[in-house]
């Protein structure tokens, strides 16, 4: 057992490292940064697989957590403090060392948080806000889940779109990078690009392997009993709703770490990243990777992620994934990784083809 | 005071009074039954002890405090376990997985202990693993341990859940009709299955349609008769009661 689940990480570590030395010895190391967001979209879609699959509750809303955590980043790393508290308030965070004074490009005072700050609050506002929604709505199943998650997300989108903090239908630019030790930042340098690509892979790795282990343990099975029979895992004393209210927190805190680091490594989010588009587009990705299949979702996360970042599926971008899901779901609901899958879809290729060779 | 006191227990879907002013007490260490012919209100009845169905008025108390309107998972963390009727096993986990649920409440590793793993946690992870296949042995299931549960076929599948309710050791067992479905080998087996476990010391309610097995096993039974008690006693009282005898037979017997 042992061998079985550290073997696949440390073979993902090697071929990360491989990809790396590979492209920057043959100079195509711009895709390193195709494949830093990657990393980082697939850490919402491991979340949501953890959530959708092992406790079996659908979120249509998982993008508004990505952009909750991103927004934080960037409303607090950026210098429009100044719109959120009067200047006595920033004076005292100052004093504190809650907040760094500085001068923008024009030479007026600029005030920002620290990164390990903003961090911390973009986190703690994502677990306030899912435990918020997470309470009322975990009572629903099935579709009025998806409803209600659905709902939730489309208020954010709004929220970001219309108001001015946010930078409206702009967005917000020129966010800082984050220091993540001297010297080293997350941020579109492209001096950084590797360091980037490195931290990137390593906080997705090490996200899977806390997910693999937490599905192992106890709590693992809980979830895929209340999965199983909701009625029979209370029977067993498990605090079913508790369960599910947890797992919704942490993959949404998952989807705000990916949010938060990526406008770091952008420079900027607008509030596309909180559209329903992008929250269809998480759950399809799960879809395709299989419904507890952390592995799959992690490969089917970074290679589609990567696809649609390189401009492959151009202007049908969205349908693409809309096409993915429709397919899925009538083929392989089970996620492309299973024997049964890939049996069908032979057998369906095999029957498309038949009358045109014929 | 007895160990677990039903306390005139009523509950009314619509109009219909399904169980209406029921009172009985469970002593421990013993099998108890309750029977009663179709729509007497038995599986209301045990829903409610078991927290599955919203209460309406009575109590419930267990070992001298009311579990009456508890959640579910909160009446399992007293010590009560249960089994269904139309047995409801966590299908896509294998039969271990599935007996180590039961031992949710012998174990305590929680979300971050979950994630990161120490020697405790794996220690606590090893024995839950080790009781539980004790458990399946215990019901003859050692050889399909890592056989998925929901394909077993139905007599396994009702070891199964036996397995994963006696895998919580719990001190009070909620049978319902466990002899459903089952043919008179099996049957003859549970009965002695049901034995050995009053005789590790737990108490067993039951509420059963097949006559033979709870005549056979039970110390004590409750008869119930559209959502009444009508009589109460060792066995061979009931057999001899004419009240349950009509309403078993028909009243053209009596």
């Amino acid at each position: 057992m042992k061998i079985s689940s550290h073997l696949p990480v440390a073979l993902l570590g090697a071929i990360v490292v491989l990809f790396q030395v590979l492209m920057s010895a043959t100079g195509t190391d711009y895709l390193l940064i195709q494949l830093t967001m990657s990393a980082y979209y697939a850490l919402v879609v491991l979340g949501l697989c953890l959530l959708m699959g092992y406790a079996g509750q659908i979120s249509m809303g998982h993008a508004a957590f990505f952009a909750l955590g991103g927004y934080t980043a960037a409303v607090l790393s950026t210098n429009n403090l100044t719109q959120l508290f009067s200047a006595g308030v920033l004076e005292w965070l100052v004093q504190k060392g809650l907040i760094i004074l500085s001068t923008d490009a024009y030479g007026a005072a600029a005030y920002r948080a620290p990164a390990w700050l903003s961090l911390g609050t973009a986190v703690l506002i994502t677990v306030a806000v899912s435990f918020a929604i997470g309470i009322p709505v975990l009572r629903l199943k099935g579709h009025y889940l998806a409803m209600a998650t659905l709902g939730f997300g489309t208020i954010l989108y709004r929220i970001f779109l219309g108001t001015r903090i946010f930078g409206e239908a702009d967005g917000i630019s020129a966010v800082r990078p984050c220091e993540i030790l001297p010297g080293l930042f997350v941020g579109g340098d492209p001096s950084q690009r590797v360091f980037n690509y490195y931290f990137a892979w390593i906080l997705l790795i090490g996200a899977l392997v806390l997910l693999l282990n937490l599905v192992r343990s106890r709590v693992g099975r809980a979830l895929r009993a209340i999965h199983g029979s909701e009625e029979a895992a209370g029977a067993m004393g498990i605090d079913t709703a508790r369960y599910k209210l947890n797992i919704f927190v942490i993959s949404a805190v998952f989807a705000a770490l990916g949010g938060y680091f990526m406008t770091h490594f952008n420079g900027g989010i607008g509030p596309s990243e909180a559209g329903i588009m992008k929250s269809v587009r998480y759950v399809a990705i799960v879809a395709v990777g299989g419904m507890a299949n952390l592995w799959g979702c992690l490969l089917m996360g970074v290679v589609l992620n990567f696809l649609s970042l390189r401009g492959y599926f151009g202007s049908y971008d969205d349908a693409v994934f809309g096409a993915l899901l429709i397919i899925i779901m009538a083929l392989a609901p089970e996620g492309i990784f299973r024997k049964e899958s890939i049996s069908r879809i032979k057998e369906l290729t095999r029957r498309l083809s038949w009358p045109f060779w014929k | 005071m007895a160990f677990l006191e039903i306390k005139n227990l009523s509950r009314s879907f619509g109009g219909l009074r399904a169980v209406e002013n029921v009172s009985f007490n469970v002593e421990k260490g013993l099998i108890k039954a309750v029977i009663g012919p179709n729509g007497a209100g038995k599986t209301t009845l045990f829903n409610l002890v078991a927290g599955a169905l919203e209460p309406h008025s009575g109590d419930v108390i267990f070992k001298g405090r009311s579990i009456y309107g508890l959640p579910t998972h909160r009446i399992a963390w007293r010590g009560i376990s249960r089994t269904y009727q139309n047995i409801k096993l966590f299908n896509d986990m294998t039969v271990l997985e599935n007996i180590m649920v039961g031992r949710h409440r012998k174990s305590r590793a929680g979300f971050l202990r979950a994630m990161v793993p120490l020697p405790g946690t794996r220690r606590e992870e090893r024995e839950s693993a080790e009781k539980a296949a004790g458990f399946a042995s215990l019901l003859g299931l050692s050889d399909v341990l890592d056989a998925r549960a929901g394909g077993l076929d139905f007599g396994r599948q009702r070891a199964v859940e036996f397995a994963r309710a006696l895998a919580s050791e719990p001190e009070l067992l909620l049978l319902d009709e466990p002899a459903a479905g089952l043919n008179i080998h099996e049957t003859l087996e549970l009965a002695d299955l049901i034995r050995k476990i009053r005789d590790m010391g737990i108490t067993v309610l039951l509420i059963e349609h097949d006559m033979s097995l709870v005549m056979d096993i039970s110390d004590e039974i409750a008869v119930l008769s559209y959502g009444v008690k009508i009589a109460e006693g060792p066995p061979k009282d009931i057999q001899k009661n004419p009240e349950v005898i009509s309403v078993y037979l028909g009243d053209d017997n009596a």
